[in-house]
């Protein structure tokens, strides 16, 4: 039994890692703006194809991904001072509709630069590697997905908790005006949080290409989609509930993938029952269940404003 | 030459004048109060002078230099901190917190200790709750907190928006008894009011706003023994 659950499990968080990663930036920047930057999927997305370019320069990998990663927090930086800095004082659904266009633009312009064609994900020497865990086959990536992305979560946590910069985007988190009257140059802090977070889809990205074989202008769109719901089921502008809830769906989305065999395996089915084509559509029953019983998600904004 | 000076201030918001042109000086180490009425544009000069709204037309002279084009770093820089209407302390940061984000712009660390002290010596109920999230402080609390963060800037004159505004009036006493307090460390204090009657009390000097203008001005005693202030601001006497 536990044989044949283990491997969906292992993917499944492995997959929740990089869902997280995503999801981090999606609520960084809901906590500061309450925006939801719909183009995140897709900076996540770009992050692949300049992954795909500069490994095709030849160049070795050790500068390839930190330049990707560099690439990806320099879009974010631009796409914030381009497409939602003039909005900042126009209400919020302009920018909104604003990052739906920052959504489409980069999407087009991906497919202008690479034909529409799937280009192929170099394959990264270590962690696409195949190893064997508890009698389990997978990609190295599998496993080192979830340290990562603590390792990761817990350094951003400390930042944000420890540092001057992070109490800064506390407080521009609560309060713009004020902030400013502390001296707070509030645009440089979102433009952190931008950076922050593109950097973080940047270091996804490289982790979840690296399990499939292609990337293509809407590559960015279902990951995209899913880490939002994590970041909705965890309770938008929380990052340890956006980091849980990305788990949560990462996982039950692969346990599902393999429901048939393990219900068939433990003899509760005779016969498969097709249930894997289900696991996108759990995600996003997920998201109206959510939406319905708890629309502030599992750790949504507590207030301890006294009234 | 006065710390502070203003003229001929003209603020507009969508066409309609807030403020319509007012003058009005702020002398070192007094405490200059603008009474007046809801609306009538007390709230907008002292935005205007930490430049989170754009005049129209109009100066402001900061020690001598014009401030007018600065921005809000700048301004707070300059040496003006605001405490706002409503307090708008950081609910989601400690006491601690919301005292070292008023020193955000100091890179004199030893001092920013010792002003935390100063401020904890100041308002000892602050340091018993140093560790708490300033949205569990009672309003009279975070009064003293948002007090304690504009005192952190390091400024050399604290604006006040309305603050007794919504506290009991055992805790506006208090407020009154801080801002005397702040005068006599030598602190320059701006403060706006809708209490004229505390405010007048505790003030050196007082201009009267009414609907974007200044009718009146005077020392706080002279205003209070004025019939058109009594009758407008402070009520009928009970006979």
């Amino acid at each position: 039994m536990w044989n044949t659950i283990f491997p969906y499990l292992l993917s499944g968080v492995s997959v929740g890692g990089q869902y997280a990663l995503i999801a981090i930036g999606y609520t960084m920047v809901y906590g500061i703006l309450r925006l939801i930057n719909f183009a995140h999927g897709d900076v996540f997305m770009v992050a692949g194809i300049v992954m795909v370019y500069i490994a095709a320069s030849g160049l070795p990998l050790w500068v390839c991904i930190p330049a990707v990663l560099l690439i990806t927090a320099a879009v974010g930086f631009i796409i914030e001072r381009v497409a939602y800095k003039p909005l900042r004082s126009a209400p919020r659904m302009s920018a909104m509709i604003s990052a739906i266009g920052v959504s489409y633009t980069l999407q087009n312009l991906v497919l202008y630069i690479t034909g529409g064609l799937n280009k192929q994900y170099p394959t990264i020497p270590g962690i696409s590697n195949s190893i064997q865990i508890g009698g389990a086959t997978t990609k190295v990536v599998t496993v080192i997905t979830p340290v990562l992305v603590i390792l990761l979560v817990a350094a951003l946590v400390t930042l944000i908790n420890k540092t001057k910069i992070g109490m800064a985007m506390r407080a521009v988190s609560k309060d713009f005006e004020t902030a400013q009257l502390m001296g707070i140059k509030i645009n440089s802090v979102i433009s952190t949080t931008f950076v922050i977070g593109s950097f973080l889809a940047g270091v996804g990205s490289v982790l979840y290409f690296t399990n499939y074989p292609t990337v293509i202008q809407t590559s960015g769109a279902m990951p995209g989609l899913k880490a939002f719901v994590a970041a909705v089921f965890g309770g938008i502008g929380s990052i340890p509930g956006a980091v849980i809830g990305a788990f949560i769906i990462g996982i039950m989305e692969n346990i599902i993938k393999g429901l048939d065999v393990i219900l068939f395996k433990a003899g509760v089915i005779a016969k498969p029952l097709g249930l894997a084509i289900f696991s996108d559509a759990f995600t996003f029953a997920l998201l109206i269940v959510i939406l319905v019983v708890k629309p502030t998600g599992l750790f949504g904004e507590k207030t301890t404003d006294k009234v | 030459m006065s710390l502070l000076k203003v003229t001929n201030l003209v603020v507009s918001y969508g066409g309609i004048e807030a403020l319509k042109g007012i003058s009005f000086e702020v002398e070192q180490g007094q405490i200059v109060t603008l009474i007046g009425a809801n609306g009538a544009g007390k709230s907008t000069t002292l935005r205007t002078i930490s430049g989170l709204v754009r005049p129209r037309d109009g100066r402001v002279y900061f020690e001598g230099r014009d401030i007018t084009d600065y921005g809000t770093q700048k301004i707070v820089e300059t040496g003006i901190a605001m405490v706002p209407e409503g307090r708008r302390v950081f609910s989601n940061l400690t006491v601690l917190e919301n005292l070292r984000i008023g020193a955000y712009l100091r890179r004199d660390k030893d001092v920013i200790e010792q002003d935390i002290e100063y401020v904890y010596d100041l308002f000892p109920r602050l340091r018993e709750r140093s560790w708490q999230l300033a949205g569990t402080l009672s309003g009279g609390e975070q009064q003293m907190l948002a007090v304690g963060r504009a005192i952190m800037t390091r400024p050399k004159m604290i604006m006040m928006d309305e603050p007794s505004l919504g506290l009991a009036p055992l805790v506006v006493k208090d407020i009154f008894t801080i801002i005397k307090t702040l005068k006599s460390t030598g602190m320059t204090v701006l403060l706006i009011e809708q209490n004229a009657n505390a405010a007048l009390h505790a003030c050196d000097y007082a201009y009267v706003l009414e609907t974007g203008r200044i009718t009146m001005s005077g020392t706080g005693e002279e205003l209070l023994a004025s019939s058109a202030i009594q009758k407008a601001y402070l009520g009928e006497r009970a006979k």
